[in-house]
């Protein structure tokens, strides 16, 4: 499928943050637009840590400083740890203000899949269902389609459900949609990429922005 | 006038435990056992090992994920384990739990850890139950008592009390008192709270007002048994190479 690399996506999404947003970062994809976050942007961690660096290099890992998605991360001046129940108050008491998830399904009214996959026996809760209902923008990145090429994007989800109408923007190696109370609303195209294609690997049919633009970076 | 600290005059308490197997002795069959810890970090392995090797039965293990208590999984003592991650976040390494599952030998319970650790905070409290908005319109509030509050649905959560902890600190002194080391923090304070007997390994023992009494995560109050153990080998907490470990 033609759009963007994978960083590129981590990179589109790092810039709807700013300075001084409090931030978490779900697991999978999300854990990677901690590399290219503003300055001042400070991360919140589900297993008890808020202020954090970049993913640790070899050199500086240390196995008891991870994020959420076990990666090694790095310490910053200001970096505090706490434990599970305040961690959990940040995120379900709505003291953030973003949380980027993955996703294996969103629907047109803003539906979140993300905990189980398709066939799958078990599945991985995590913290995403606390993040999807306590932080005060969701934004979902992921590919356009899933790995057998059908929409991600769907009138309704048809994967266990994370939670009911919580996804506020989407941000997918194709474009940048909106969720409004009147539809998705496709904001930005990815270099190269028309509105037709996007619209062929989309269940639901797309409002137009007037504003539409290319995406940049 | 300043408050001073009688150093003569501390609690004739003696929690510490000489080794891991001596520190899990009490752990009986049918037990529900909490284990602390978010992925490696903050895991007692050197405990879970231990209870492992005692081949105790039908325990229900409280933990986020199974990489941490693939030791009891293979030596068949979980009949039941409640978990938010029920598989890896990465779906493509291997799940200890799947086959058991799928066999009927364990029962799994999987739902959003907020809603797993305020259970536990709960019955630590002596809160019964209390109604929680994550999980609604999904698979978690299946089968739970449902009331709105305004607008906002939620379900009814119980509290889940533990018969042990076992929890993982950094330094912990006779009493008890510990404190933990960066993001090895996480579930410890609150398991230790919500069980009966709790039972932390730790890094290093020291004297009784050696820790500074501002920084004191988990008061005594909540722990029963301190042992020293020696940090895993690097390579149990990667994943998969647990699996080798086991085979030496």
């Amino acid at each position: 499928m033609e759009g963007l690399a994978k960083d590129l996506i981590c990179l589109r999404a790092a810039k709807e943050l700013k300075p001084g947003m409090y931030v978490n970062l779900g697991i999978g994809l999300p854990t990677q637009v901690a590399n290219f976050t503003p300055q001042g942007v400070i991360l919140h961690s589900e297993n008890g840590v808020l202020g954090f660096g970049p993913i640790a290099s070899e050199e500086q890992m240390d196995w008891e400083l991870v994020n959420a998605g076990a990666q090694p991360i790095t310490l910053l001046p200001g970096i505090s740890f706490f434990h599970s129940i305040d961690a959990f108050v940040m995120m379900r008491g709505r003291h953030l203000d973003v949380a980027i998830l993955g996703t294996y399904q969103v629907s047109e009214t803003g539906d979140l899949a993300n905990w189980r996959m398709e066939g799958e026996a078990l599945g991985a809760i995590g913290g995403s269902m606390d993040l999807a209902y306590g932080a005060k923008r969701i934004i979902v990145i992921c590919e356009h389609t899933d790995r057998n090429g059908k929409p991600r994007i769907v009138m309704q989800c048809t994967l266990p459900l994370t939670a009911k109408g919580v996804v506020n923007t989407i941000i997918t190696s194709l474009c940048v949609i909106e969720i409004t109370k009147k539809g998705l609303e496709l904001r930005e195209l990815a270099p190269g990429i028309s509105t037709d294609y996007v619209q062929q690997l989309t269940e639901p049919k797309l409002i137009i922005s007037q504003d539409l633009k290319e995406m940049e970076f | 006038m300043r408050a001073q600290l009688d150093t003569g005059k501390s609690p004739a308490v003696n929690k510490i435990v000489a080794t891991v197997s001596e520190a899990v002795a009490d752990i009986f069959d049918g037990a529900v056992v909490g284990i602390g810890g978010f992925g490696a970090a903050g895991t007692p392995y050197r405990l879970i090992l231990a209870l492992a090797e005692r081949k105790v039965k039908e325990l229900t293990v409280v933990a986020t994920s199974p990489r941490q208590f693939e030791f009891l999984i293979q030596s068949g003592s979980v009949r039941k384990a409640i978990t938010p991650f029920a598989r890896y976040a990465d779906p493509s390494v291997p799940n200890p739990l799947r086959e058991p599952y799928l066999k009927g030998e364990i029962e799994v319970e999987v739902l959003p850890i907020g809603n797993l650790v305020e259970r536990l905070r709960a019955a630590a409290a002596g809160i019964p139950a209390f109604y929680c908005p994550v999980g609604i319109d999904t698979v978690v509030a299946e089968g739970k008592e449902k009331r709105a509050f305004g607008e906002q649905e939620c379900i009814l959560e119980h509290a889940l009390p533990l018969d042990f902890a076992l929890i993982k600190g950094h330094k912990g002194d006779r009493l008890g008192n510990l404190i933990y080391r960066m993001t090895a923090r996480c579930h410890n304070p609150v398991m230790a709270m919500a069980a009966r007997v709790t039972i932390a390994e730790v890094d290093e023992i020291i004297e009784v007002g050696e820790l500074n009494p501002e920084a004191i995560i988990t008061p005594g109050i909540f722990v029963h048994k301190v042992v020293k153990a020696e940090k895993p080998p690097l390579d149990w907490v990667y994943k998969g190479v647990v699996q080798k470990a086991r085979k030496t």
